[in-house]
Parts: structure tokens; sequence; C-alpha cells
């Protein structure tokens, strides 16, 4: 779970709070009293959480609190009070000890679809999503990027939180490998769409093999159509009852380093048919088999990528789906946040890049890495990022000849790494505030960070300081 | 004369996960520091297995892998095992550490043989052991890593362990000892890779290798002070 550090700094002032909340609450609170209640156990709960006493301790303490029927149906909008100061899993969590039931009666009555795999989901859900908003349909997303079962259910409580009823035409849910397995098993899919098993923050899942079956349960637990990427051997195996590919065609196979190549391993395939095939990619040019289209998605990654939302969108809609209609809509689609989104800071341009493992640390080095920009890399450690660092020695970084400056929890592993590869590094500031201040004051107006998830976070947020960065939450 | 080492890696292509390249890539760069021009031979399964080899280095794979390799491997053990004894420097990590054991009995039932150069053996444990781990030698201070394994290693009497563990599971989760050394072939759980942030464990394999070849190689010092803010980071890192 991603805690905000501003609720650890709370530490201290929290302790005389939490211990005058400890006796005076109530043991058996009156109805009427709800809103006093909500505050009380909101104010519990962070005071927990700034004491750091562990997730699972606080929820037990609210949980021996709340016996009483407030929160049967009100659970939902005491979580959403929760909001805005936990992290987007906190109110997710409290829910999910209240109602266990809450997500599976939330999509009972609409399709659900499931986008998975270790490299791509966010954007590709995305795509997803605004695709099938070209034809109308309404809907929900967890596009927080907070893919665990309980970011969906913190997302879900958003948009209940003023009471308003659940209305939606379909849900496109962008879900953990891991994750998915524990939603889908709370909740049938009715589609989903399986991206790619390359070598994720494995320190999470054990073995790629693990990753690999996971998706297959997936698979198995979807109920109308499964979308895959046939170029991936661990994703051939997948067995269900309707499956349909996307691909690449053997043209432009070059443009999709893998991690069994690295290590001189090409077995390719293959036979199998697919839907939509994307059969040559130029400089964001890329040609589908139902047309051609610019995209402002970068790299021949996010092309592949949408040829698997274009299949699955295909799918949903069947004979009312238009390839031109959606060709034209792709072509305006752009990456989700933190892909490759460009922020302005005065005159700068200031890109930021997410790489959280080798292969996709590969893929943004071999396609978005601007030769003419300056360079910085930023790696935290947090559970979120994988606290295995084992993952940078994967990624080769020869063609960089120096980098301007390295920060994160983790930058000197990133700087004993690129002192492996004998690339020059300008500075090394593990702060990340100090590091991007650094960074901001170089000449070049052209700049591009690569950065692991929370440190991305933490830019983001450090840069809608100074100028204006797109809301996520 | 220009003083080379030979570095064969054994399996890259079934036995290479989390970054264990990095090892190579490490002794490769450290060697040519101290004036060793290095060999590199990637050793897969029906090649000849090159037996002028200085170093040995085998990484972790995943319980598939180890299935594939465990035929070829058993056909090179007694040239490895001759390498061995002549003191060739070798460093396996975790899927190869647990084959340089007796076997590896995996969650199935099934017994992968080992080579039997350490006197260990293992079993697929009930859960992985994961997380940031440091350890601790009498001959290279502090090791740090990163482990990531199901299988429990368990030692025989006589088998000297490669370091005693300071945080961490170690080899059977009972938190006592990581890894184990036969002469100079070192056996561990460390990812990480564990040679970067582990430059003395590095070097000795270096010394050991070049000394055996060139008697009057001396090992020069040289500047790591990356790698000692690295570690100093990485062991006040939660598991």
């Amino acid at each position: 779970m991603v805690l905000s550090s501003s609720l650890i700094e709370k530490r201290s002032a929290n302790f005389a709070k939490f211990s005058f909340i400890l006796a005076t609450c109530p043991s058996q609170p009156e109805p009427y009293h709800q809103e006093k209640n909500i505050a009380t156990i909101s104010l519990l709960y962070h005071s927990c959480l700034g004491m750091q006493m562990g997730e699972q301790f606080c929820a037990t303490i609210i949980c021996m609190i709340k016996k009483t029927a407030i929160l049967a149906g009100k659970g939902a909008r005491l979580i959403s009070h929760l909001r805005g100061s936990g992290g987007s899993a906190l109110p997710g969590l409290v829910a999910e000890k209240l109602q266990p039931n809450f997500l599976s009666e939330v999509f009972a009555k609409i399709p659900v679809v499931v986008v998975s795999g270790t490299n791509g989901k966010t954007t590709t859900a995305k795509i997803v999503t605004e695709l099938l908003e070209d034809y109308g349909k309404k809907v929900f997303t967890n596009k927080t990027g907070s893919n665990f079962t309980r970011g969906i259910t913190s997302a879900v409580l958003a948009e209940l939180g003023n009471g308003e009823v659940f209305d939606f035409d379909i849900a496109v849910l962008e879900l953990d490998e891991a994750h998915a397995v524990q939603f889908v098993r709370k909740v049938a899919p009715t589609y989903s769409l399986l991206l790619n098993v390359m070598r994720d923050q494995l320190d999470r899942f054990g073995e790629i093999d693990i990753t690999a079956s996971y998706l297959r349960q997936v698979a198995e637990k979807t109920t109308a159509m499964v979308v895959v990427n046939r170029e991936d051997t661990l994703l051939q195996k997948i067995e269900a009852k309707n499956v349909k590919y996307f691909g690449y065609s053997k043209k432009i196979e070059e443009l999709f380093p893998n991690d069994d190549e690295l290590y001189g391993i090409k077995d390719r395939k293959n036979g199998v048919e697919a839907d939509i095939v994307l059969e040559d990619y130029r400089n964001g040019f890329a040609k589908y088999n139902i047309g051609s289209v610019k995209l402002q998605l970068p790299g021949a990654h996010n092309a592949l990528n949408a040829a698997g939302a274009l299949a699955l969108v295909k799918s949903i809609l069947g004979k009312d789906f238009n390839p031109q209609k959606s060709l034209r809509k792709l072509a305006k689609i752009q990456a989700a946040f933190g892909r490759g989104e460009k922020v302005t800071v005065s005159d700068k341009s200031v890109e930021l890049i997410l790489v959280k493992n080798p292969s996709g640390f590969r893929i943004a080095l071999a396609s978005q890495n601007d030769k003419t920009a300056t360079t910085m890399i930023a790696i935290n450690d947090e559970y979120a990022d994988g606290r295995d660092m084992s993952w940078l020695w994967d990624v080769d970084f020869r063609q960089f000849d120096s980098v301007s400056v390295v920060s994160g929890i983790r930058a000197y592993d990133m700087a004993l790494r690129l002192q492996y590869d004998d690339v020059e590094i300008d500075h090394i500031e593990p702060n990340l505030r100090q590091a991007l201040s650094h960074f901001l004051s170089t000449d070049n107006k052209n700049l591009q960070i690569y950065c692991t998830y929370t440190a991305m976070l933490k830019i983001r947020k450090l840069l809608s300081r100074i100028t204006d960065v797109e809301k996520i939450l | 004369m220009t003083k080379s080492l030979k570095i064969l890696v054994l399996y890259p292509e079934e036995m290479n996960i989390y970054g264990d390249h990095g090892n190579l890539l490490t002794l490769q760069k450290r060697a040519e520091k101290r004036g060793l021009t290095t060999e590199t031979v990637l050793y897969e399964p029906d090649m000849k297995f090159d037996e002028r080899a200085d170093i040995i280095l085998g990484g972790g794979g995943q319980d598939s892998g180890q299935s594939k390799i465990q035929d070829d491997l058993a056909e090179i053990a007694p040239k490895l095992r001759k390498l061995a004894a002549s003191g060739t420097p070798m460093l396996v990590i975790c899927g190869l550490y647990q084959l340089f054991g007796r076997y590896f009995e995996t969650a199935t039932g099934e017994k992968i043989n080992g080579i039997g150069i350490f006197d260990a053996y293992t079993v697929a444990g009930p859960k992985r052991l994961i997380g940031n781990i440091v350890t601790k030698s009498a001959e290279f201070g502090e090791l740090v890593g990163y482990e990531n394994h199901s299988g429990l290693t368990f030692l025989g009497q006589n088998q000297k362990p490669l370091a005693r563990v300071k945080k961490g599971a170690g080899n059977d989760a009972s938190g006592k000892f990581e890894g184990a050394r036969t002469g100079n072939v070192f056996g561990s759980y460390l990812h990480g890779p564990i040679l970067p942030k582990n430059p003395r464990l590095a070097d000795e394999i270096i010394r050991l290798a070049a000394v055996k070849k060139y008697p009057d190689f001396k090992l020069s010092q040289i500047d790591d002070s990356l790698a000692e803010k690295a570690r100093a980071i990485a062991k006040k890192r939660p598991r």
C-alpha cells in the first residue's frame, strides 16, 4: 500500500489525538452520531497509520469500533470521506474490511473488462476507454494507476462519494497480474485483454512462470472473450473458450526486443490468425490490417498495445465497430500520465518516462530516448516500485555518454550500474526535490526523466507546484 | 605478455534471471582495471565444455530451467569437480547454487540431481523467501543483496557456509547461514546482483583466478565509493 509521507510526518501530533480518541471513542455509536463517528474513525485511522502501526492493525481497530450498523449501507460514504489524504488505496482497504462483497455487487450489472500484463496496462486501458467513449459508452475506469483490487474499490467509492448511483455502461479495469487473480475471484470479467509477460518486479510474484499462470487464471474466469498478444511466448499457452489475438508482422519484429532474445533465444511464433495486426511501424506511423494512422502515443510498443485495444473494442462492439472511426479516434489518444507525458516548466520541456522493469526500460531507451535531451534517472524501491534492484542490471545503458542527474532512494545503485557501463554522471542526489531543482537549472531546454512509479508520483507533485500538471486523482 | 582470464558462464539461456548478468560485467570490468583482459565463454547444453576456464559463473533460473539443464550438468560434472579441486574459482547463484549441492527436490516431488560440490541438499519450501538480505562472513565482511527463492537448502555437517545471516532468511529460512563455500567455489542465494555491491568478493574471485595462472599477480586497489554508498543504503532498506 502506498502511504503518503506526510502521514508519517504527522506522527507525533497524531499520537496525542489517537490516545484521546481511544479514550473517548463510543463503543455503540448511535445513528445520529454518524457524522461525528465518521470524523472520529477517519482521525483514528490516520493516527494509526501516522504511527506506522501497519494497515492490518489499523483496520482491526476500526472494525472493532464499528461493529454496529452505521456502516452497513453508508460504508462507501464514510470511506469516501477518508479520501484525499491517504493514497488511493486507503479507502478501498476500509471498504474491503466492512463489505467483503462490495465489488461483486457493484459490478453485477455491467460488462467488466480486465486489462492485464506486465507492461503497458495503464496506457492500454486508457486507449480502450477512449475508444469506447467515442461510441457514446459511459465507461468506468481506474485511471489513477492504482491497479490493485483495493485501488479499484477506492475508484468506485470516489464515484459513489455523494450518494450517487453507480451509473456506467461498462467498466475497463487495469489490474496488476497478481491482483487480477484476486479480483477475478470476486468478479468474473466479461472480457479480458492480456498484453504480455515480461520480467517485472519479480520480487512481487516470484517467478515469471507464476505471472503467466496468473494471467491464465484471468483467462479461465473470463466469460465472453479473451484477447491475447500472440507474440508473447508465455501467453501462447492461454486456453479459454473464446480467444482472439493481436500481434505484429514478421517485417517489424526487430522493433520488439524481448527478454528471451537478449539471451539469444529466438523462438518466435506463429501460425495463429490475429484479428488486428500491426503490419508496419515507423516514426509514429502505424499501419494496421484495418488501416493506417499517425499516432501521438510514443513508440512501437504502444502501437502494439493499441492493436490489442482495437481487437478488444471490436469484440465488445461486434457489428457496431467501425474501423475508420476508431482509427481516427486512436490518432488523438495520448499516453497515460507519466508514460511519455510532457510537462512545460518555464521555457523547458520535461518528459516523464515511467520505467519499472528491464523490458520496459529497454523499450523506453530504444523508442523514447532523445539524444539531444539532458537526462535524469530517478530510482525508488518502495513496495509499488519493487524492492529488488537486480533489474537495473538487465538493462543496457551504454547508449548514454552521460546522465546529468541520478536520484531516488536507490540513486547509488543506479549510479553504480551506470559506472559499470562507463556512463558519466554529473550529479548524484538521492533527495528528489534537490535533484529536480538541480536538474531544472540545466541550460538545455529539452529534458527527459526516467523514473520508477513512486519517484514519478513525487516528481509530478514537485512539478505541480511550479507548473500545470494534469490532476490524476 | 598480456595477462588474460577466461570466464565461463554456465547456461545463460535458462539460468539468467534477476540481473545475474551483472556478476559477469563486474568481473570483466574489475579484471580489466587490473590490467587483465577477459574472454567470456557462454556455455549452453551440448556445447564443448572449455576446461581452460579460469572463472566459472552460474546464475538462477526457474524450476523449468533447472530441469532443462540437469542432464547436461550431470554430463559436465566430472570436469567441474576437477576444476573445483584444482582451485578454479566459481560463483554459483540461486538455481545453480542448489544444483551444485547433492540434489533439489521440487514442489512436485521431482528430484533434480546436483553435482555434489557442496555437501548440501535443497527441498522446495512452502513460500518464497523474498527481500533484502545482509549477511556477514569472516573473509568478505558484510555481504548485501536480495534473496528470492522458495528452495530451502540444508548444509551437511561439515559444509562451510558462505556467511552468517544478519538480516533476512538465508539458506533454510532459519536465518542462520547463507550460501556455501568449498575451496574456491562460492554458492549463494544473493541476487542484487551479488558482485557489484560486494566488491571484496568480486576481487577475491579475480585474485584467486589470476594468482593461479600468474603467481606474481598483485591485486591493486580501485575506487569503490559508489558501491560503498549503495551498500549503506541497501542495508537500511526494508525487507
